[in-house]
């Protein structure tokens, strides 16, 4: 029977490695992820999992440890943050490169300077060119489902790619929700045993892993990571109807809220798409044409579930907690690629707003929705828009 | 007729056609290592496959795994060029996971281990994993056009280390990694040469026969950094431990009291207290090993700073415990 209990999203995360049973897990303690590796430790020392965990000296090692086990054949995970994960950036690349599905759990913080240990989506964001899969949770139980979801995909022949797993620092890492964990029984029937095709370091047949390309081949080795993101679009289709039915909790990569006859959509992801949906209830109680979505999948971007999102709407509103210089937000980007061929398409607007862990409330939204009014009515209006911003301190 | 034993295993990890430049010293020392490394598995373990490499970036990396072809018979993965330690420590981890017997090499050249690569490296000597570390030290930055690297030489030439004016070269005193890896107290470190194959063999069995980790460090010439003669490769490595240049040295669970020194040869002399070399009187000068090489051609109108390279030999000799007598060439 699965157990329902309460646990921070940390916990969650280390619940999903755990009954993920990777073989090999290396880690570096960064605030918010900490509990993370903390919690794994107590696993393995308690034999509750059987996995080698590396006490390694930095992130780049981690990630580092983590490739060198994943190119031998075994399932591997780990977790990070912002400047760990920023310290990471150079074997993100090389990780995906290579075609090893390692997932890393993210506790989203923004980047330094200045230091902030806080909830903002910089430190992910800044890797969505590296060719990881993304997904961002909205709750602690989304961070344990996603983590299992993200082993399938990236296991997936089809796929064979990196995952890592957001969820905000913070207001999940930190805060203990309702979480059930699912029976391990199940878990093994849904991920199975990670049994790579080829050998892997493996002397009986050896292998060289990680070479040098000349331009002749080094395009090609590139365009097989952007058709595996591109396969990922299908196989996470798949995973989560698979999941929906073992477990009975539903995953879209564009979840919407009463968007049906929606002028007006805030676009979102992580915790802050609880928050926007408890706004549009607030809004629709004041005959405000208002819907939510929430991107639980930002790699591969979701373009075509985008673009069927953008049929039902006159402004989309991306509420973003990150800043992509001189375009606004990433989403303002992948949102305008996704709709700019499209014959009709709703005015894009775009807001950052709860960089560093500023809260985001009632009254930020507001502020956004007399913009997105403006769009609606014809009206002016800046396409990038920095709200709550204390302009008295600049 | 009875038939010889080969001094060593006629067995190839490190097969014919690579791209390495004529002469390439790294390349015989990756050779003999990897021959040595199936040996000791085969003594070990009973099979002399037993072993998988994990690399750093750097001109024996490139120059033996260009797509679609491998020079390694051998499980091979590179990563990136400042982590290969970090790498070979998940490869021991999954090893151990997956029950499957033998040992990690972990190769890196000087600057993938004494500069970028360095605290990946600590770290693995300090987690304790079962990776033999070899650093094979050609003292620049070779794969990227001769740079100067903190193992690079007093004195020497390097692009980023110009002769001129106000330079007279290399100014500061090489970086002795082997000492730093001893000082994580693991149970073996060793310096060698390609100058000396037998001793250098000998060693890297000794490294992957003791459990737990090791570090190797080969000096091996390269003719186009040192801009040397291509068929001289290893008389010049010879006569950098006949000269005194390049100790040869192992240093066990980092008992610094208790360095073993191998005698460099060359008609020195040496003097042991209770077995143990305490003082070598050098009978090659060093300029010897310098002349063959363009690198120090320069010093040679600066006798002042050959004089300076004397006493940082010496010093560094002090370190092992030796007291040594380094000659100048005769008028």
């Amino acid at each position: 029977m699965p157990i329902r209990t309460v646990m921070k999203a940390n916990e969650a995360a280390a619940w999903a490695a755990k009954l993920a049973k990777p073989k090999v897990i290396a880690a570096f303690p960064i605030t918010p992820s900490t509990l993370v590796p903390e919690k794994i430790s107590e696993f393995v020392a308690n034999g509750e999992l059987d996995a080698e965990f590396i006490k390694v000296e930095s992130e780049h090692s981690a990630i580092s440890a983590c490739v060198g086990a994943s190119a031998a054949g075994v399932r591997t995970f780990t977790a990070t943050a912002s400047q760990g994960l920023a310290l990471m950036h150079e074997v993100i690349f090389i990780a995906a490169g290579m075609r090893l599905p390692i997932v890393v759990a993210v506790g989203n913080r923004a980047l330094s300077a200045p230091i902030n240990i806080w909830n903002d989506w910089q430190d992910s964001i800044s890797e969505r060119d590296t060719g990881w899969l993304q997904f961002y949770a909205e709750n602690n139980q989304e961070a344990l489902d996603l983590i299992l979801i993200a082993f399938k995909v990236a296991e997936d022949e089809r796929v064979l790619l990196p995952a890592m797993v957001g969820f905000d620092a913070f207001i999940l890492t930190h805060t203990v929700e309702p979480v059930e964990i699912p029976d391990q029984e199940a878990v093994d029937e849904f991920l199975g045993e990670y049994e790579p095709k080829y050998a892997y370091l493996d002397p009986a047949k050896p292998i060289t892993q990680g070479t040098l390309a000349f331009p002749a081949h080094y395009m090609e080795a590139r365009y097989t990571v952007w058709e595996a993101n591109e396969n990922a679009k299908k196989v996470i289709d798949e995973v989560f109807a698979e999941f929906e039915k073992r477990f009975g909790r539903k995953y879209q990569k564009v979840e919407e809220y009463r968007t049906d006859d929606a002028e007006i959509i805030f676009v979102t992801m992580g915790s802050l798409a609880g928050t926007v949906k408890e706004y549009v209830d607030h809004l629709r109680e004041q005959g405000v044409r208002a819907g939510a979505a929430k991107l639980t999948v930002y790699r591969p971007f979701p373009t075509e579930e985008v673009r069927e999102l953008a049929k039902k709407a006159k402004v989309i509103a991306l509420l973003e907690k990150n800043v992509t210089f001189s375009v606004g937000g990433a989403l303002f980007q992948d949102f305008s690629r996704a709709l700019v061929n499209l014959d009709e398409r709703p005015k894009v607007v775009d807001f950052i707003l709860g960089l560093g862990g500023r809260d985001v409330t009632f009254k930020d939204l507001d502020e956004a929705l007399e913009i997105a009014q403006k769009a609606l009515n014809g009206e002016e209006f800046d396409e990038v828009n920095w709200i709550g911003l204390r302009k008295e301190i600049l | 007729m009875a038939v010889r034993k080969p001094p060593i295993t006629t067995r190839e990890y490190w097969a014919p056609g690579h791209a390495a430049c004529a002469g390439c010293g790294c390349a015989t020392a990756l050779k003999l290592a990897t021959k040595a490394f199936s040996e000791a598995m085969e003594e070990k373990y009973g099979d002399p496959n037993a072993f998988a490499i994990a690399q750093a970036t750097g001109c024996m990396e490139v120059v033996s795994a260009v797509f679609p072809y491998t020079a390694w018979k051998v499980p091979w993965v590179h990563v990136a060029f400042e982590n290969a330690a970090a790498a070979a420590s998940g490869v021991e981890a999954a090893w151990k996971k997956l029950g499957r017997k033998g040992k990690i090499l972990a190769i890196g050249g000087d600057g993938g281990t004494a500069d970028i690569g360095l605290q990946a490296l600590s770290g693995m000597l300090e987690r304790r994993h079962n990776v033999v570390y070899l650093m094979y030290d050609n003292e620049a930055y070779m794969n990227t056009g001769i740079q100067r690297s903190s193992s690079t030489p007093y004195g020497a030439w390097t692009t980023t280390s110009p002769p001129g004016k106000y330079s007279i070269g290399e100014d500061k005193p090489k970086k002795w990694v082997a000492l730093i890896a001893a000082a994580h107290q693991i149970p073996y470190v060793a310096t060698a040469s390609i100058g000396n194959p037998f001793d250098f063999v000998r060693k890297m069995k000794k490294a992957a026969k003791v459990d737990g980790p090791a570090f190797v460090q080969v000096h091996c010439t390269c003719p186009t950094g040192w801009k040397s003669p291509l068929e001289k490769g290893v008389e010049i490595a010879r006569l950098a431990i006949e000269t005194g240049v390049w100790p040869l040295f192992e240093i066990e669970n980092g008992d610094f009291f208790n360095i073993k020194i191998q005698a460099p040869g060359g008609g020195a002399k040496v003097k042991r207290e209770g077995g143990k070399i305490v003082a070598i009187e050098f009978k090659k000068p060093i300029e010897e090993y310098l002349k063959l090489q363009g690198r120090f051609k320069h010093l040679f109108k600066r006798p002042e700073a050959i004089d300076e390279m004397r006493e940082q030999i010496k010093a560094m000799w002090k370190v092992l415990g030796v007291d040594v007598t380094l000659p100048k060439p005769e008028e």
